[in-house]
């Protein structure tokens, strides 16, 4: 890609987002109010973050790997329990790095 | 100084918004690696960040672009991935009525997870006052110097970080602190289920729509789901 398409791409990014958030801000009283909307809106974040976090576990270099071996499985395990328990950001990424070094060392 | 002034409320915002820094700096920082690691030009990681202004849209963004995915999938997809974002607008949207227009746009442009998260309390919450709307422009304002400088920090670092520290898996831990915090119903844990299992196949979709289809079909099970949920508290 180009550096102009690049950055003709980040403008665009940029400027849906941008509107996205300035949607109810600037023009609420036009918008619909219909209750299917938001019982849609609900379900993004979770449905979108599965969708970010999954191909981060289990594809490693391109290629699938859902094996036990995965060190990667085990530790996202861990952050998820830790993430239930402390409801802390940061907490959860300590957890899982941990978890990744000692699972690293330990499955090789 | 009266507890009403501008400059009040602006600081209440600041001070509220720098425990959040903590998770936000490691994340810009890696965010500045991976971009680089992925390819694009150094400049192009750190305009992102006031270009775009949204951390997970922006790992979106990066790896999209350097499996070079054509550009309207990628504004789709980063449109999706901040879609959420239509809720805190709608959410802050009684709280500024009223506010000249560049207000408006200024505030619309710093409204992120964490500024949201940290001032929402305080607007839903505290004393109806003129100056409320600074408190929002305090925590919007330090996440997004917080997130500029952590972005650069990160493409400066960028190669001095070891791989072998596998550093990059802190995305994926941020997702899932950030997913379970946005789970409140059993329907909302399906809706995250079936997205993850949708997308790995679906990744091999062409345009790489593998992202879009899965939170829609993510979506979709929610709110087939939503009616074995407990009556609504």
């Amino acid at each position: 890609m180009s550096t102009t398409a690049l950055l003709l791409t980040m403008a665009a990014c940029g400027l849906v987002t941008f509107l996205i958030r300035l949607s109810f801000i600037a023009f609420g009283h036009h918008l619909p109010d219909d209750p299917r909307i938001s019982a849609v809106l609900r379900y993004v974040p979770p449905a979108i973050l599965g969708a970010l976090i999954a191909p981060e576990i289990f594809m490693i270099g391109g290629s699938l790997n859902a094996a036990p071996d995965n060190p990667r499985l085990w530790a996202a395990l861990v952050a998820l329990l830790v993430a239930r328990l402390t409801r802390s950001v940061l907490a959860t990424i300590a957890a899982g790095m941990a978890a990744l070094w000692v699972l690293q060392g330990w499955l090789g | 100084m009266s507890v009403d002034s501008p400059r009040a409320e602006f600081f209440g915002g600041v001070r509220a918004e720098l425990p959040l820094l903590l998770g936000v700096v490691p994340f810009g920082l890696i965010f500045g690696v991976l971009g680089l690691a992925v390819g694009m030009p150094g400049w192009a990681v750190v305009l992102s960040s006031s270009l775009v202004f949204g951390g997970s849209s922006q790992v979106v963004f990066a790896q999209l672009w350097g499996a070079g995915t054509p550009p309207p999938v990628m504004v789709a997809t980063v449109g999706v991935v901040n879609l959420r974002h239509l809720l805190y607008s709608a959410a802050v949207a009684e709280y500024l009525r009223g506010l000249p227009w560049r207000w408006k746009l200024l505030l619309a442009y710093l409204l992120t997870d964490e500024a949201f998260a940290a001032a929402i309390g305080r607007l839903r919450d505290g004393p109806a006052t003129a100056h409320r709307h600074w408190f929002l422009c305090g925590t919007g304002f330090t996440l997004w110097a917080g997130w500029q400088l952590s972005t650069l920090g990160g493409v400066l670092l960028g190669a001095a970080i070891p791989e072998n520290w596998s550093l990059d898996f802190s995305i994926a831990l941020t997702f899932i602190a950030l997913l379970v915090l946005s789970v409140h119903r059993r329907s909302d844990a399906w809706a995250a289920i079936a997205a993850a299992a949708v997308v790995l196949p679906a990744l091999a979709l062409p345009h790489k729509l593998g992202l879009l289809v899965a939170a829609g079909v993510g979506i979709a099970v929610g709110l087939l789901m939503a009616r074995f949920d407990g009556k609504k508290p």
